[in-house]
């Protein structure tokens, strides 16, 4: 099974080629400020761009363009800019499909404090990546009226996918040097359930002494995080847990708006994203904050082996937020989606 | 899974449930409450209770019942407990282990005895350090149903299903006890926390049953917020929060998250109602296993539970002075057990709870 390692490309290729879709909304105008400040980092990449809509087939499935998918099975790295649900009957949620398309079956979320935005937390610092199983459990989407006022939703587990993110959790934990892994379930309740999940974590936790593993309620965590972040490292867990949990982290350090996401699929594709809405309010002013899908992009260099690069970009991006001067209205400046990166690209040329 | 809906509908217009007490029955002026102190610190915590208690001479009686594991072995030992409950009406209690079969105590408590409104108020204490001021919200969480139906089976080897369930009946009885409970206490919002995004018909019975019943309350203000953004913005900015209505799941980790926020699990009481009971216990349930027997656990949410126990009983002079008295050792930081910073003990910090009922009696 494929593990998520650290795609290598082939040396003699001077060029990689990723594909970028804008997505929606501040979409392109984001995706516009990460190709600015890449090219003034000189970052060997070519983007090829694609749209990803949802078209509803007869049958009633959902998919995505021939040319986007063709593109992601080709350059296995993508970048995914905020979309838009279409609103409408027999619409399943656009990530909902490009996850199945794309087998993309863990989802890494990182939380890390950011300086100068200053939250509560700062203080302390919080550094912990969560590892959500992203294909399965609550989001199976079986639902079923069973009789008039009375609806049953299936949450599915299954030991294959709990494998698998499992698995990717700790290859991670031990290629980033992270020390503990802790799973967040609620197998007092769902003994079944969470209980396979547990299992899974349990087994492949044997094949990585070095890594310290414990397991964790999920009500617990919530108390405890908020109390204390430092004390937590990296994460795993179910699909639903992940979904809440990574957005309870991403607020401690400053909002949607700073969160980076991987999403690891099979055959070597990983797609990185933002994970905050289309904010179409801001569209008119180009008033969009780019940063959490440049870390995200930022994210997909170090996968890419591109670390030199990335690390020089994430410098000038610390340093601005630091100086606050040029910042973006979600985190209290006055800069535009433009000038922001302006400013990023200036500390890059140094 | 069927016998939910059984039960005859509730007719809007009538209140889902009165929190004010049904006349109990005394005997001898004082009223029997069931005390079950569970597992881990739990019976530590109970002690607090219960010498609190009777230095106040309040007109309460204990009937006691074990519930830990070892008592649980005994099948009849639990049945004998909720039926305890039903014939007084009014509890106090701990967390119950779960034991090592499938079966889930906690859980066929509240189905057994249909204690479907469980309520947290998150209050900031201005004595405890905290990563935010001002907080207080109160999060109603529905307790029967939902993801909590325990109904799982694996349909074929290696693969789970779990269900959880949503009914219109319970969800538009949870949505009018927490609009209710908002115009008791004159709470300006009602927020309904949901992820009908995803979970369409399910989350989203709820979520329309909520916005019914908003409508019989054109005074109060209705919000519908997705559950990771409300966790998201929890810890942003808690102070937006008013009231807060959701299914069991989401109202599990909301109100542990929330109880996080003002100062854990050590200070926080909830009240969980029935048509005719009311619960009342810490509300964040955990009982800390680690810690049995070592008096180091925090009773103020124990205690806090039993003054609004108090007050539940319509003895609030006695209920009132209890809380007053637990809020000011906890604000004059003091006396303070471990998860707040300090050393204390458990014994320790009912002494001081005690030394301050004094003082407020002289003053």
């Amino acid at each position: 099974m494929f593990l998520g390692r650290a795609a290598l490309r082939s040396s003699t290729r001077a060029l990689h080629t990723v594909t970028l879709f804008p997505g929606d909304g501040i979409g392109p105008q984001i995706s516009e400020s990460v190709k600015n400040i890449f090219a003034a980092a000189e970052v060997p990449i070519q983007w090829e761009e694609r749209q990803v809509y949802p078209i509803l087939e007869p049958n009633g499935k959902t998919r995505i363009p021939e040319d986007a998918v063709e593109s992601i099975f080709k350059n296995k790295i993508g970048l995914k800019g905020p979309m838009r649900t279409a609103i409408g009957k027999g619409h399943v949620s656009l990530n909902l499909t490009i996850r199945r398309t794309f087998g993309l079956y863990a989802n890494v979320r990182p939380a890390k404090s950011v300086p100068g935005v200053i939250t509560p937390y700062s203080a302390e610092g919080v550094d912990c990546v969560i590892m959500r199983e992203n294909t399965e459990g609550e989001y199976s989407g079986i639902e079923h009226t069973v009789v008039p006022g009375v609806v049953q939703s299936v949450k599915l587990i299954t030991r294959e996918a709990s494998r698998n993110v499992a698995e990717y959790a700790f290859q991670y934990a031990k290629d980033h040097g992270r020390k503990n892994i802790v799973a967040l379930h609620k197998a007092n309740i769902m003994k079944m359930s969470d209980g396979m999940f547990l299992e899974q974590c349990r087994e492949v936790a044997a094949k990585y002494p070095e890594i310290s593993y414990k397991e964790m309620y999920l009500d617990s965590a919530c108390l405890k995080i908020v109390s204390d972040p430092s004390k937590f490292d990296v994460m795993v867990m179910p699909n639903l847990y992940g979904d809440i949990f990574s957005d309870l982290t991403a607020g401690l350090i400053g909002g949607l708006g700073l969160a980076p996401s991987g999403n690891m699929g099979k055959d070597g594709i990983a797609i990185y994203e933002a994970v905050h809405g289309t904010a179409d309010d801001l569209v008119e002013q180009n008033k969009g904050n780019p940063t959490a899908l440049l870390m995200s992009a930022l994210m997909m260099l170090r996968h890419m082996g591109l670390k030199t690069h990335a690390d020089k970009i994430e410098g000038a991006v610390l340093e601005t937020l630091k100086e606050r001067k040029f910042v973006t209205g979600d985190i209290g400046g006055t800069a535009t989606n433009p000038e922001y990166a302006a400013e990023i690209c200036r500390k890059i040329k140094g | 899974m069927l016998r939910h809906i059984t039960k005859p509908a509730l007719s809007v217009g009538r209140a889902a449930v009165s929190t004010a007490a049904a006349p109990r029955t005394k005997y001898g002026g004082k009223t029997t409450v069931t005390l079950i102190p569970g597992d881990g610190v739990g019976p530590e915590l109970a002690e607090s209770v219960t010498t609190i208690f009777k230095e106040m001479a309040v007109p309460v009686e204990f009937e006691m019942i074990d519930l830990n594991r070892e008592q649980l072995k005994d099948e009849g030992a639990f049945d004998y407990a909720i039926k305890s409950l039903k014939r007084n009406g009014v509890g106090l209690k701990g967390v119950i282990n779960r034991s090592a079969d499938f079966r889930h105590h906690n859980v066929e408590f509240r189905g057994n005895l249909d204690v479907y409104a469980n309520v947290v108020r998150c209050m900031s204490f201005e004595g405890i350090k905290t990563h935010h001021t001002g907080i207080d919200l109160i999060a109603i969480r529905e307790n029967t149903e939902g993801e909590y139906s325990c109904l799982e089976h694996e349909s074929v080897p290696g693969v789970v299903e779990s269900l959880k369930i949503i009914t219109r009946e319970k969800s538009m009885r949870i949505a009018k006890f927490a609009f209710d409970y908002a115009r008791e206490h004159n709470r300006k919002k009602v927020t309904c926390i949901h992820k009908a995004n995803i979970m369409k018909q399910s989350d989203g019975l709820f979520k329309a049953c909520c916005k019914e019943v908003s409508e019989d309350y054109p005074m109060i203000k209705y919000e519908e917020q997705i559950v990771d953004n409300t966790c998201q913005q929890l810890v942003i900015n808690p102070q937006q929060f008013d009231v807060m209505v959701m299914p069991n799941l989401y109202g599990n980790l909301v109100s542990n998250l929330a109880a996080g926020l003002v100062g854990g699990a050590g200070v926080v009481p909830s009240k969980s109602y029935g048509e005719n009971i009311a619960v009342f216990e810490p509300g964040a349930r955990h009982t800390w296993m680690e810690m049995k027997g070592m008096y180091v656990a925090n009773p103020s949410a124990m205690v806090l539970s039993g003054a609004f126990m108090l007050k539940h009983l319509q003895l609030h002079e006695a209920g009132d002075v209890l809380i007053k008295a637990v809020k000011r050792v906890i604000n004059r930081g003091e006396v303070r057990s471990r998860d707040l910073g300090g050393s204390c003990t458990t014994r320790e910090m009912t002494r001081a709870f005690l030394a301050e009922l004094d003082a407020i009696h002289s003053e």
